[in-house]
């Protein structure tokens, strides 16, 4: 079963701390969803509260076409996967897969043969005799997904799934997740902190931050077309370049900056409409960067810049450069394997207009 | 080298005393109930097993001994239940005055069994309820039921909300998370204070004397024969209550502490 979910204008505050302030999100039914952010910005509130586990202090919750917002986690049509996995430890998997089942009343043969399928959905199906201490870290992940999915949630909540495992056990479960989420169709919510593993399974992924949601879209937008400076930050590395916005009309729009002058789309304004004196911030990922124009598309050299220190990192230099234009603050490029590059040595900077993002300036931080 | 040697040697020395300290009385217990002869002191005889045919064969000592389990169990699984009971209500829910509430349940630990047992005493005479085993078991039941709160109360840990949760959200009603979840997870603690207050019960003297009246528990019985004086059948009822309470204790070793050893 699958479904969509609608949060409206929720609101949670803990004392005088506001953990969720007036968030509105539409979730498609079947979608992959992943609610990303530092600790403390949210999301696992958010995660509690679509649960059932946390009541919102304002606003609604609708799972389905039905209003969930004050429904017990019993009653609602989710399921939850927590962080530290909650298995029953005096349980066999079987009964562990199986104890939704029973609670909704099923006979013992019918939801053991129910419990086994999904344990072979898990490929654990020859251990459903064993007890989850026998069992590694991403065994018990895996036990925790198959007893979660059991009970045909219409939606399945994960709390940090993978936050225990190491890098490669993750990267593992990561494509097993997305799979197993593709042939079951349930909507999935998914609460993690690390950016990578949001673009390797999300559909679509909500950035969170300070109980507020940043920005919504697939992954190529978020990290294309970030929609906030903490957005863009947060979802790798990015120049953050001062601007302002000389003259503005309808398609594009001049900006000047002290690395020189750029005329940029106006769909480049990925949060409000240049204006002409906006102050503005471009954003430039490091790999956006090139040494030299080589291409048909319009660039804009940026000026030489000093290499202030570089490290190869195999797919990758990656560079410090100085612009030789300013002593403003350092940028950091992404410059191609093949590229020789050595300290002290200056190289021309260009940028494609389309990659290059325009936002609004930030107000003390930076 | 010297020294070495010295210093050893005193320490196994200190360690033979100690425990020599601690059973020789049961030692010698145990070795004069096999006297043979009408005294169980020294010196020793020789050896018989007629003390134990006289235990097995007194009908008085043979009803308080199953008085003495009939007390014992169920007035540890009384105590247990309420014990669980109040520990999860405690770990689980904000209550009203919870430090002072857990307070409460651990304080009658504090107080000397004579107390408490002579203001059942009072409590029952003012209820106009007859002494007998079941004024007994309660009395058991005051003195266990902080032992019991108290070793299942610690063993309820925050992760185990977790489990408790995620058995909430598959659709357990909140019996269910308790009968099926909870309670099983705690089972080693539980059965820990079970035995512990098994063999408290086992062998409470001063609650069991004061409010009982005909049917007797074993302490009470033993304490009646050992007022016509020292016999070697005493010896063999003692070491009777001896072994019993260690074969509890070697059950509760292998059965719990092994388990969890291994999880």
């Amino acid at each position: 079963m699958t479904a969509p979910v609608s949060i409206e204008n929720v609101s949670k505050t803990f004392g005088h701390f506001t953990a969720l302030d007036k968030v509105s999100l539409d979730i498609r039914a079947g979608e992959f969803i992943v609610l990303l952010g530092p600790s403390g910005c949210g999301k696992t509130t958010l995660l509690s509260i679509l649960g059932g586990f946390l009541s919102p202090s304002s606003g609604r919750v609708v799972i389905g076409d039905r209003d969930m917002t004050f429904v017990t986690p019993a009653k609602r049509p989710t399921t939850t996967m927590f962080q530290d996995y909650a298995l029953f430890p005096h349980m066999r998997l079987v009964d562990n897969v199986g104890f939704g089942l029973r609670m909704r009343g099923l006979g013992k043969a019918e939801r053991d043969e129910k419990a086994l399928g999904f344990l072979d959905l898990v490929g654990l199906k020859a251990s459903a005799g064993k007890r989850p201490h026998e069992l590694s870290g991403g065994q018990r992940q895996r036990v925790a997904l198959a007893r979660a999915l059991a009970v045909d949630p219409e939606v399945l909540l994960l709390d940090e799934p993978l936050g225990a495992l190491d890098l490669k056990l993750r990267r593992q479960m990561q494509d097993e997740l997305k799979a197993i989420q593709k042939r079951v169709g349930t909507t999935f919510v998914h609460v993690t902190h690390d950016q990578e593993e949001a673009m390797a399974i999300a559909d679509r992924i909500v950035v969170m931050n300070q109980g507020r949601i940043e920005d919504f879209g697939p992954p190529s937008q978020i990290y294309m077309r970030p929609r906030s400076l903490f957005s863009a930050g947060f979802m790798g590395e990015v120049n953050f370049v001062p601007g302002r916005v000389k003259a503005a009309n309808a398609s594009s729009a001049e900006v000047e900056t002290s690395l020189g002058s750029l005329a940029l789309p106006a769909a480049n304004f990925t949060a409000a409409v240049p204006k002409a004196g906006d102050v503005i911030t471009l954003t430039i990922r490091p790999e956006h960067f090139r040494g030299e124009d080589k291409s048909d598309d319009p660039m804009f050299a940026l000026g030489d810049a000093r290499v202030a220190g570089s490290a190869f990192f195999g797919t990758h230099y990656r560079c410090h450069l100085q612009p030789c234009a300013t002593d403003g603050d350092a940028l950091v490029a992404h410059l191609p394997q093949s590229s020789d590059v050595r300290d002290g040595e200056i190289v021309p900077l260009a940028v494609r207009a389309a990659d290059v993002v325009a936002l609004p300036a930030a107000s003390g931080t930076l | 080298m010297l020294r070495r040697v010295f210093v050893s040697g005193v320490s196994w020395t200190y360690l033979a005393l100690v425990y020599a300290f601690i059973f020789l009385p049961v030692a010698v217990l145990v070795l004069f109930s096999f006297q043979d002869g009408r005294l169980p002191v020294p010196p020793f005889n020789g050896f018989s097993m007629q003390w134990y045919e006289a235990v097995f064969a007194d009908r008085k000592l043979m009803a308080a001994l199953s008085n003495s389990m009939l007390v014992a169990i169920s007035s540890s699984v009384v105590s247990c239940v309420l014990g669980f009971l109040a520990a999860y209500s405690l770990a689980r829910y904000k209550l009203p005055g919870s430090a002072l509430q857990r307070g409460l349940l651990i304080a009658p630990m504090t107080v000397s069994y004579l107390i408490i047992a002579l203001g059942l005493l009072a409590l029952l005479n003012a209820l106009h309820m007859p002494l007998s085993l079941l004024t007994v078991g309660i009395g058991h039941v005051v003195i266990n039921l902080p032992l019991c709160f108290a070793i299942i109360y610690a063993s309820m840990g925050d992760h185990q909300i977790n489990i408790e949760r995620a058995a909430r959200d598959l659709g357990a009603s909140d019996f269910k998370v308790m009968a099926l979840v909870t309670a099983p997870m705690l089972m080693p603690s539980i059965l820990a204070a079970f035995f512990l207050s098994v063999t408290f019960s086992w062998d409470e003297f001063i609650i069991a004397f004061l409010l009982s009246r005909f049917d007797v528990t074993l302490p009470v019985e033993i304490w009646s024969m050992l007022r016509s004086g020292l016999n070697p059948k005493t010896n063999a009822i003692g070491s009777l209550v001896f072994l019993a309470s260690v074969a509890l204790l070697l059950i509760l070793e292998f059965s719990l502490f092994g388990r969890t050893k291994k999880q």
